[in-house]
This record gives C-alpha cells, sequence and structure tokens, in this order.
C-alpha cells in the first residue's frame, strides 16, 4: 500500500465530518473516491493534503508514519493535490507556474534555460503542446488543466489528488485526461479520483471508497462492483428521519414556467456551470424539489430565474405573463423571492440589527410617502414574523450576527414572507442549522405552500428533497435529467438520475 | 415555546451586553471627555467659553464635510477630492459674488455682483455636479472610488487654480459674510449651520427608507442586491450628498475668510477622514452614526486648539493627526474581528 489512512476523526464545532474512517491507496493506481455532498470527502482530502489535521487516526504514507503540518509538508512528502478551482497566475508563464517558488538557479538569479528546459520535458509528459513562455491566461481550462498536472509532476509527487477533473472539460478532453492519468499509473504514480460521474468510475478507475455521513460506506474493486451498487452505498439504506409529509396542496394553477432557459460559459470564466435548455411548470401550493450533485447547475438556474446572473436564453412566464427579469428588482417586483445558498454572504446583513434585516426588502410597506419609517410599522412586522416564525431573538435591535443559524435563516425567510411572494426558491434552507430547527423550517416551507406560495426547494440532501416535495427534478451538468413525483421517488432513482442521467433511469 | 425560553433569552442578551462593546460604541466620547479634562487642567485658557466656541468655529468647515463622508464611509467608499472640490465651489460662489472676474479686489461695493443666495446656490451647484460626476464614475465605470475621487483631487484642484489664475478672490458684503462670521446669540453662524446638518443628517440616516438602504449597502452589498435595492444608485447618491456638504462647506468658508483662493481645504481630506472613522464609523462599512461624526471633529478641534494653547510645533500636530487615524482604524479592525470571533 502506497497510502494506508486508518481511524481518521474530525469534529467542527456542532458537526462530526469524519468518525474512524481508513482509506487505503495502492501502489501505480487510480483510485475513485466518492460520496454524496457533505459526506466528508474533502474533510479527508484535506487532512491528507496537510489543510487541516485530524482529532484522531494515524497516516502511513510509502511505508513511514506521517503527519503533515501543511500543504508544503505534503508537496514536500509527494502529495500534490490539484483543485477543482485551479491555483495558477494566470499573468505568468506556464514554466514559472509550474516552477512557481522553486525556480531552478542560484539564490538571487533564476537559471531561465534550465527552467524552459524543464518544463519542455514536463509538458511532454503531460501532453501539453504549448511553448514553456505562454501565458497561462490564454490557454484552455484542459490546458491548464495540464499545467496543474506537470506542477504535481515537477515536485516528484508519488500521489496525486484530483477534484473533480472532469466537470469543466469536453468529451475529448476528457479522453485525452484520461490517457495522461494512465501513463501517469504507468510511470507508478498513484490518482485520486473525486468525480460525480459515475461512469468515469468504472472507464477509469481500479478501486474505489465511499464515505456516507462521515463513515466508511463501501471499498473494493471496481471491476467486483456495479454502478447499481455503488449508488446504493451512496445512499444508504435509511431515508432518514425525516418523513414524508402527508398532504399536497399543489394546484393545477402554474404560478411560474421557465422555458429553454440555457447559459453558455464565457471564455474569461473558464469554471463557470452552464445550463441547458431548463424548462419545467411550477404550480400554486406546490414545492418542487431540485436535486443535483455540487455543480449540477441548481443554484445557477435559481440565480437566472431571479436575475441575479444573466442566462442567454429563455423565457420566465409569471401568471402566464412573459416576464423580463434583468436583476433582482425585478424579480421582486414579478413577486419572485430566492434564499440563496449562502446565507452570510448572500442574505444578512450581519453587522445590522434583526429589524434591518427583515424589513429591508419591504421598507416601502413601513414607511411614509416621504420616505420616514414608521418605527412602530417596523415594530409590528418584525413582531408578527418573531410569533409566525417562532424566531428566538431579544428584540429587534438585536444584531442578526448574534443569532443562531436557524433564527438567522427565519428572519431570511421572514423578510420574503413580508413581501408576499408569489413564488419563492429556497436555496439549502437548512445548511448549517441544527436538527430541531431543520424541521422548524420544513414546517415552514409547508405551511408556506398550504398559502398558496409555489415553492422551490433546492438541497443537496436527499432525504430533505423527498420529505418536502410534490415533484422532484433532478440535474445535472446543467440539464435537468428527470422528473420524478413523490410517489415514484426513491434515493436510489434519484442518486441514479443525478449521476448518470436519464437513459438509464427509465 | 414556554416560559422558560423567554428567560434564557433575556439572559442571552444580557450577555451580549459586555463591557467591551460598550466601550467600543463610547470610546470616542470617553476619550473627548478625557482630553478635554486633560487640557482643562494643563491650561485653564482651554475652558474659556471664548475658546470653546473657537474650537467649535475651526471644527464646523471640516465638519460639515465630514458629514456628508458619514454617508460615503458608510457604504465602503471614500472621497479624497473634497479639499479640491470645496476649493473649487469656493471661487464660483465668490466669484459669482463679485458678478465675474474684473472687480475681484473691489471691496464693499454692492452694486456689482450678485449677493449671497446666489453665490451660496452656485457654490453648492458646482459641488453637488462633482459629486454626480464621481458618483457617476464610480458605479457605470466600475472605477474603484479611491481612484476615481483621487483624480478629482487633481481635477478640481487645477480648476480651481486655472479658473482664480493665480489669486484670490476677495471681500464680499456683510451679508455674505455673516455666514462665516455672524453671530446667533453668542453662538458663531457656521457652528450653527453644523449641528443643524449634523442633526437632519441624523434623521436621514435613522429614520428614513433612505437612511436603512445606505447601511445596508455598506454591510453586504451583494446581499443588498439580492433584496432588491438599487446599489449602483445609493452608492452614486452618497458622493452627491458629499458634492452638496462640499460646496456648503465652500460657502462658509469663503464667508468666515472674506476671500476664495485656489489652495483652500488643502490637506481637509485627511482631516474629514480621520474625523469620520475617530467617530467610529467603520471603513469596512455598514456601521457608524452622524453623532460619532460630530464627536470625532470635536476630537480633532480639540486636540489641535489644545496643542496650539500649549505652544506645541503645528507639524508635530500634523504627525499627531496622522498617527490618531492608523490607530483608530486599527482599533475597528480589531473590534470587527472580535465581533466575529464571538
Amino acid at each position: 500500500m502506497l497510502l494506508r489512512m486508518s481511524g481518521i476523526s474530525k469534529s467542527f464545532p456542532g458537526v462530526r465530518a469524519l468518525d474512524d474512517v481508513s482509506f487505503e491507496v495502492s501502489e501505480a493506481s487510480i483510485h475513485a473516491f466518492l460520496g454524496e455532498n457533505g459526506a466528508g470527502k474533502s474533510t479527508l482530502l484535506k487532512i491528507l493534503s496537510g489543510a487541516q489535521a485530524p482529532n484522531a487516526g494515524t497516516i502511513e504514507f510509502a511505508g513511514q508514519h506521517v503527519s503533515f503540518a501543511s500543504p508544503q509538508a505534503a508537496q514536500a512528502a509527494g502529495i500534490a493535490t490539484i483543485y477543482q478551482e485551479f491555483t495558477l497566475a494566470p499573468d505568468m508563464t506556464v514554466a514559472e507556474n509550474i516552477f512557481i517558488g522553486r525556480e531552478p538557479g542560484s539564490r538571487l538569479f533564476v537559471n531561465f534555460g534550465k527552467l524552459e528546459e524543464q518544463t519542455r520535458a514536463l509538458c511532454a509528459r503531460v501532453g501539453l503542446d504549448r511553448s514553456p513562455r505562454a501565458l497561462v491566461r490564454d490557454l484552455s481550462v484542459a490546458e491548464q488543466q495540464m499545467v496543474e498536472i506537470a506542477r504535481a509532476l515537477s515536485m516528484k509527487s508519488r500521489l496525486i489528488i484530483m477534484d473533480e477533473p472532469t466537470s469543466a472539460l469536453s468529451r475529448a478532453e476528457v479522453d485525452k485526461l484520461f490517457s495522461i492519468i494512465r501513463g501517469l499509473k504507468r510511470e507508478g504514480v498513484s490518482i485520486i479520483f473525486v468525480t460525480h460521474r459515475l461512469e468515469e468510475v468504472f472507464e477509469l478507475c481500479d478501486s474505489y471508497t465511499v464515505l456516507r455521513d462521515g463513515r466508511n460506506a463501501g471499498q473494493g474493486k471496481v471491476s467486483e462492483t456495479s454502478v447499481d451498487a455503488i449508488i446504493r452505498l451512496m445512499v444508504g439504506r435509511d431515508v432518514g428521519l425525516l418523513e414524508r409529509r402527508a398532504q399536497s396542496f399543489s394546484t393545477p394553477e402554474v404560478a411560474m414556467e421557465v422555458r429553454g432557459l440555457s447559459r453558455m460559459r464565457k471564455s474569461t470564466d473558464a469554471s463557470a456551470i452552464e445550463l441547458h435548455d431548463v424548462s419545467f411548470r411550477l404550480h400554486k401550493g406546490e414545492i418542487l424539489g431540485i436535486a443535483g450533485l455540487v455543480g449540477a447547475g441548481r443554484t445557477e438556474m435559481a440565480r437566472a430565474i431571479f436575475g441575479a446572473d444573466g442566462f442567454d436564453k429563455g423565457q420566465v412566464i409569471v401568471d402566464g405573463r412573459p416576464v423580463v427579469i434583468a436583476s433582482p428588482r425585478d424579480a421582486i417586483a414579478e413577486g419572485i423571492g430566492l434564499v440563496p445558498e449562502d446565507r452570510k454572504q448572500q442574505a444578512l446583513f450581519l453587522s445590522l440589527a434583526i429589524r434591518t434585516n427583515m424589513s429591508i426588502a419591504s421598507l416601502d410597506q413601513i414607511s411614509s410617502a416621504s420616505g420616514f419609517l414608521s418605527s412602530a410599522k417596523e415594530s409590528a412586522l418584525v413582531e408578527q414574523y418573531r410569533k409566525l416564525l417562532n424566531i428566538r431573538m431579544a428584540s429587534g435591535d438585536q444584531l442578526v450576527g448574534n443569532l443562531s443559524g436557524g433564527n438567522q435563516q427565519k428572519v431570511v425567510l421572514a423578510r420574503w414572507l413580508a413581501l408576499r411572494p408569489r413564488v419563492l426558491i429556497v436555496d439549502e434552507p437548512t445548511r448549517g442549522i441544527d436538527v430541531g430547527a431543520k424541521v422548524e423550517v420544513h414546517n415552514l416551507l409547508i405551511e408556506m405552500a398550504r398559502s398558496g406560495i409555489a415553492i422551490i426547494v433546492i438541497s443537496s440532501e436527499l432525504p430533505e428533497v423527498l420529505s418536502l416535495a410534490d415533484r422532484i427534478l433532478t440535474m445535472r451538468e446543467g440539464h435537468v435529467t428527470g422528473e420524478v413525483t413523490r410517489a415514484e421517488a426513491t434515493p436510489e432513482k434519484l442518486m441514479t438520475l443525478m449521476t448518470i442521467g436519464s437513459q438509464r433511469a427509465a | 415555546m414556554g416560559p422558560g425560553m423567554t428567560d434564557s433569552v433575556a439572559a442571552k442578551a444580557e450577555r451580549d451586553f459586555d463591557a467591551f462593546s460598550f466601550l467600543a460604541r463610547f470610546a470616542p466620547l470617553i476619550f473627548l471627555l478625557l482630553l478635554m479634562a486633560v487640557f482643562a487642567v494643563l491650561e485653564p485658557r482651554f475652558l474659556s467659553s471664548v475658546n470653546l466656541f473657537n474650537v467649535m468655529r475651526q471644527v464646523s468647515i471640516t465638519g460639515l464635510l465630514a458629514i456628508g463622508m458619514t454617508f460615503v464611509i458608510l457604504t465602503a467608499g471614500i472621497d479624497l477630492s473634497v479639499g479640491s472640490l470645496l476649493a473649487f465651489a469656493g471661487l464660483v460662489a465668490a466669484a459669482v459674488a463679485k458678478g465675474g472676474m474684473q472687480d475681484r479686489f473691489t471691496v464693499g461695493d454692492d452694486t456689482i455682483g450678485y449677493g449671497w443666495p446666489l453665490a451660496a446656490l452656485a457654490a453648492i451647484a458646482v459641488g453637488l455636479l462633482g459629486g454626480l460626476l464621481q458618483g457617476v464614475a464610480i458605479t457605470r465605470l466600475k472605477v474603484p472610488a479611491f481612484v476615481v475621487t483621487l483624480g478629482g483631487m487633481s481635477v478640481f484642484r487645477g480648476a480651481a487654480l486655472l479658473f482664480a489664475a493665480g489669486g484670490p478672490i476677495s471681500g464680499f458684503e456683510p451679508s455674505f459674510t455673516w455666514w462665516g462670521q455672524g453671530k446667533i446669540f453668542a453662538v458663531p453662524v457656521p457652528v450653527i449651520i453644523f449641528l443643524v446638518a449634523a442633526v437632519i443628517a441624523h434623521i436621514v440616516l435613522s429614520y428614513t427608507r433612505y437612511g436603512r438602504r445606505v447601511y445596508a449597502v455598506g454591510g453586504n452589498p451583494e446581499a443588498a442586491r439580492l433584496a432588491g435595492l438599487n446599489v449602483s444608485a445609493i452608492i452614486a447618491s452618497v458622493y452627491i450628498i458629499m458634492g452638496f456638504f462640499s460646496g456648503l462647506g465652500a460657502f462658509v468658508l469663503a464667508a468666515r475668510l472674506n476671500s476664495a483662493e485656489a489652495v483652500a481645504g488643502t490637506g481637509y481630506e485627511l482631516t474629514v477622514i480621520a474625523s469620520v472613522v475617530i467617530g467610529g464609523t467603520s471603513l469596512f462599512g455598514g456601521t457608524g452614526s452622524i453623532f460619532g461624526t460630530v464627536v470625532g471633529s470635536l476630537l480633532i478641534g480639540v486636540l489641535l486648539n489644545g496643542l496650539v494653547l500649549m505652544n506645541v510645533n503645528s507639524y508635530i500636530q500634523q504627525i499627531i493627526i496622522g498617527i490618531i487615524i492608523v490607530l483608530a482604524v486599527a482599533f475597528d479592525t480589531f473590534a470587527k474581528s472580535r465581533r466575529r470571533k464571538n
């Protein structure tokens, strides 16, 4: 074994991210590392690459016990990581990027001849047909990835971690990447390959490890398993604590329709996620679940509908009228609200009082025509939603930053409820919220649906989608890959649609 | 939830009230009172009513600018052009008052010129226009405020020098100079203008829709956009407000000095930004108040006045102001990181 991690545990405040996990990679092999969002993959890889320290457990690498204090230490030992977001400097050359901080030459001067010579050799190994003097800015995404791989090789790495290396590549580029990876394997380098595309596992990898909820769910040889078996390992047998709700409030009346929503990647933003012809109808009183893995385009779709980001093609129809939405202001005027996934960065004003956080979108309701706020009306609004949503707070003047995650999310929900929306899109409504508050937020969403609001729930947690939604759309790589009613939905079926696409799920 | 819930909430609120955040909030005021006490002991002349009004009159011009700057800094912006814009607006006002440039040194001839109302309007119009141009450049051209107003600082100073053609414009009618030199019940008129402006600005920031939105844009521009606010319009507006106060300050300064000149207001940006920051308004945006800015302005005024009374070299005063501004921001950064940890 080249790598043997055993008994690894890691806790963050309030969360047990890894619980007694073991992970092994043999010499000169390609190892698939799989699991749902939040299963603990990133945490384990951060520990392996020296970015975080485990609370317990041992790491054995190339026959020696190791513990990496920093990413530099892991690199020096021969473990390199290629992140999804590249870490290249766009205005420097290929050669400079590969040898950044380790340039050949004396203490003061770089030996540029040697630099280019070594770069050329590395480029040949990874099949990059570019001058060492080319600027990284001018390279395609696939070529930039080759530079990253060349950098890993230049550090004499014996183990290279690749975090979703294929997510931004075309089919032809993926084929080329795979042949490079197979070449590395022949040279004796091992690869940890993280992907959401299960078919790639069977095309490329020798062995696999599946994590679920921070624990080992299974591992073995790829040749001895099947896609269905791996999906079962990823979702587990139990759907979770949450029960499916009994009633549906969905009506035949269409509140919003999205037709052919598309967005292409711009050359300036190579890792942007595309949307391809996304279409669906949303009914009054319905909760529509959107399931998909990270990078499936769920958030991008929500932001495009809400006017937070632009889109190239497509139409949004609200109450039977096509509407033009160029900004969040337009969306709000049409009765569409968005509770974004990143509460602290995108929704809350942490340095401001709860009252401002609640009333900021509906100030017109609580002020006179001349623009003066009515403190009485604002307090009434705060009090109304404090009671309705059972927000635990001392007073409206308290800073919102001092509330718990669950209560902060309720404040954001109150902001939108005060606007009486027709359509409310909630992106990861219970991320970072404890279990009790989670149930409360779910009940609130159900109550909103009962009152006739059409709701879209985006969630990475399958149990959440299964327990809340009347109907579920699955997305993968910017496409809608399936539509499943509540009665037909099972975790396995959704996971298949999320990872493989529609051809197999039918 | 049972009654026990409200108890624990109350307990939590009490814990939120810790000594540090109390001190952080009132630190500028406490520091001002301490400083006054120290000067009162060291130099008895300091506490005379003549001297105190003197301090306030000296503070009133930069104080007016600091009120506008509070709006700007609340949105996490900055305006370095205030001193230059003030000089240019002052010259335009003076030229209007004198009916042109040819009679610039004629004193006390009220048959020429257009009187103070038109002069004041001219100064304010120049200020508004300057602010509008910079606000549009910041929001439409997406150039950082620091760069736009650094450019504005040079542009307006150049315009002032060009306009003045090398000399001051002085000698206004008494009705003009009253705005800078007059008194109402022993209180200097500039002080009254400053305090009235502060009260109005406080009302706007605390009790209007607009004020709320300024805080929101400064607190988290992305969240403000996603809550449906017109972030660009709000950002542009604070530079226009800043321009208004630059114009008003220009008029009052010209009235006080009975003269307008192209080098007026040199270095004001430092004093003005220092007043706002020392008053507790965060350069990161979203937190601060007009009350704090008034205290900050007085603090700088008292400090300078006290140093003058104690015959401290004026170059040393500059050094002290510079150090204080860095310390005030360091304190703000520290308070912010402390909040985040909590």
